[in-house]
């Protein structure tokens, strides 16, 4: 917003404006040209993505993530690797100067995330990723608001999926725990009835014991089909559920693989499994 | 008897006409604070949409009336707000389209829409006085009381008389219905949830695909339609006068921000508050005192700890004192 002559500075009178509208900015696909259709390719790529935020430099350089169906993919790395930049740029939160996003092997990536979420992407930011002066249950409805159809099936598997959402459903969801927050959030996200679930940072901020509940109850999603892509910081125990796991340093691929042979890898385990 | 007398007196002075008064208020808070809530700016315009809106139900009104209709004792204007709504609702539509839009691209800081909006001030003004100008203007007919102050006596036997003016008592209904429609409205159907999810998590509702520009515009309706109710109670029960539109925008702002910006409920209560507190801060008590106090030892002066005049001050000696002492008002308003 800076130099764009409409910013905020000096303006510190909460009774006269309200803080906090909307960040979200729709990334442009500027020197992207579409590629052709491609069926062998994973369910969803960013292929090759190259590209930052705005006109800044780029962050992402040639940086290729992707998943198939019912897979849990996973993008570790060191602290301003890009992880959450890779993630948003799959999303289309990131002005593309190169590369492609694929889904199903078609291009799309000139579309908005909202078109995204229309086509069977959701998305968990890693903060104000709740409704927080919403009951449960109506964060739910407001994730089925494109949905014409019945939602309370899916709201029932979401409630089966985290029970304790269930008995939480009239309670504002600002008042719940962080563990709980959690599943708010990835329970909105599965009530579009998502194929891809995309997770920034889902275990941030819980403790070990909730951790592992959150990513027991991720495998079970994936288990459904949903592909699930995420970015974690835990990079250790990320990898261990992961089938497909993504190191990035400084916005490129580092190391590929499944899962289990990061974990093996000698130069993975030695610069960021911390031996 | 003169406890009863005493009482009926404070009603008749002080807690009816507050609780009228309070209504318009709180009607008029509600439109300030839903557009803080989902715009995020103060809309300094809202006395004059109230204006607006209450000008062309007057302009409906006279030409009903002219035309041999009438709602028999209730005033014609009832019939002709819809169309005020309507007028209104037409006018900020054509704004957000033509200018806050313009703003919201841009994604300007609210602090700018606060000053957009006190130019747009003085535009619906001056288009306000155009039309209809600048005078008072009188457009309540039907029946002037529900209760006259000598059926009260004959009924009875009291010295002092309760009245209730039909304008009175079609506020608080008609206010009563409007609060009741609005918060089903956003507590229980699918648009008012959106509104409140877009108020509460911008980003998230754009991930949930609930559409900015759609909320927006359902907003500027729903803030249309209460500012034309605000001012044409307001109008029915005092006068119609584009100044005094203008002016009401203190009060409404102190009560929108004294319950807490954003805050439907808090917006209620704030109306209330400052309707109260301004009536019983301007009433000669010394009618009431007489009553209650023993023979001999009623007060010389009038007991009035304000003229009328300085009304406005309480407003905002109230405003002063929540914004030191709870910035965020008393219903923990968006604020601070």
């Amino acid at each position: 917003m800076s130099g764009s002559g409409y910013g905020d500075r000096g303006n510190k009178d909460r009774s006269i404006t309200r803080p906090g509208g909307g960040t979200m900015r729709v990334g442009t696909a500027s020197g992207v040209h579409p590629l052709p259709r491609d069926d062998t390719a994973p369910f969803l790529i960013g292929e090759r993505m190259t590209g930052g935020y705005g006109k800044g430099a780029d962050i992402l350089h040639d940086c290729t993530i992707g998943v198939d169906p019912g897979e849990i993919a996973v993008i570790v790395g060191p602290n301003g690797a890009g992880k959450s930049t890779a993630m948003k740029a799959v999303f289309g939160m990131l002005d593309l100067r190169g590369g492609a996003v694929r889904l199903e092997g078609e291009d799309i990536t000139a579309l908005s995330p909202q078109d995204r979420v229309a086509r069977g992407m959701a998305f968990v930011p890693q903060t104000s990723n709740i409704f927080t002066s919403m009951t449960v249950e109506e964060n739910l409805e407001m994730g089925a608001f494109l949905r014409r159809d019945d939602i309370r099936g899916t709201m029932a598997q979401v409630y089966d999926l985290f029970p304790i959402l269930k008995d939480k459903r009239r309670q504002a969801a600002g008042e719940l725990s962080g563990g709980q927050r959690q599943q708010v959030a990835v329970g909105r996200a599965l009530m579009t009835q998502p194929r891809v679930l995309m997770l920034d940072e889902p275990t941030a901020g819980v403790s070990p014991i909730v951790m592992d509940e959150l990513f027991d109850r991720i495998i079970e999603v994936a288990r459904t089909g949903i592909s699930i892509l995420m970015v974690e910081q835990n990079a250790r125990q990320a990898l261990e559920i992961a089938d497909k796991g993504y190191v990035l340093v400084q916005g490129s691929n580092a190391f590929t693989g499944t899962g289990a042979d990061l974990l093996a890898d000698d130069d993975v385990r030695r610069s960021f499994l911390g031996g | 008897m003169d406890l009863l007398n005493a009482f009926v007196a404070l009603m008749n002075f002080v807690v009816i006409p507050a609780s009228a008064y309070g209504a318009q208020l709180a009607l008029g808070a509600l439109g300030v604070t839903l557009i803080y809530a989902i715009l995020r700016f103060s809309n300094f315009a809202h006395g004059d949409t109230m204006a607006f809106g209450t000008m062309v139900t007057i302009l409906v009104t006279w030409a009903l009336q002219g035309a041999g209709l009438s709602l028999g004792p209730v005033p014609t204007a009832l019939l002709a707000m819809p169309v005020g709504i309507f007028g209104a609702a037409a006018l900020v539509l054509l704004t957000d389209r033509a200018v806050y839009r313009f703003y919201r691209r841009q994604k300007a800081a609210p602090v700018i829409l606060v000053i957009v909006s006190t130019g747009l001030m003085f535009i619906y003004n001056g288009v306000v006085r155009f039309i209809i100008g600048v005078d008072d203007q009188s457009f309540d007919d039907g029946a002037r009381f529900v209760l006259s102050a000598r059926e009260f006596r004959e009924a009875t036997g009291l010295q002092e008389a309760l009245t209730l003016r039909t304008s009175q008592a079609i506020t608080l209904i008609t206010a009563v219905i409007v609060v009741a429609l609005l918060f089903w409205f956003l507590n229980r159907t699918r648009t008012g949830k959106s509104m409140r999810a877009f108020a509460d998590n911008e980003d998230l509702a754009l991930l949930s695909g609930i559409s900015p520009e759609r909320v927006v515009a359902i907003t500027w309706i729903i803030v249309a339609a209460l500012a034309t109710v605000a001012g044409t109670l307001y109008g029915l029960d005092k006068s119609f006068k584009p100044f005094t539109y203008f002016q009401l925008l203190l009060p409404i702002f102190a009560s929108a921000i004294v319950g807490g910006l954003g805050s439907p409920v808090g917006a209620i209560v704030g109306g209330f508050v400052i309707a109260f507190s301004e009536v019983t801060v301007t009433y000669a008590f010394k009618k009431v005192l007489v009553y209650l106090l023993p023979d001999g030892w009623g007060p010389d002066g009038l007991v009035q700890l304000l003229g009328t005049d300085y009304k406005f001050a309480v407003s905002f000696a109230i405003l002063v004192i929540v914004l030191l002492f709870r910035p965020t008002g008393l219903f923990r308003g968006k604020s601070g």
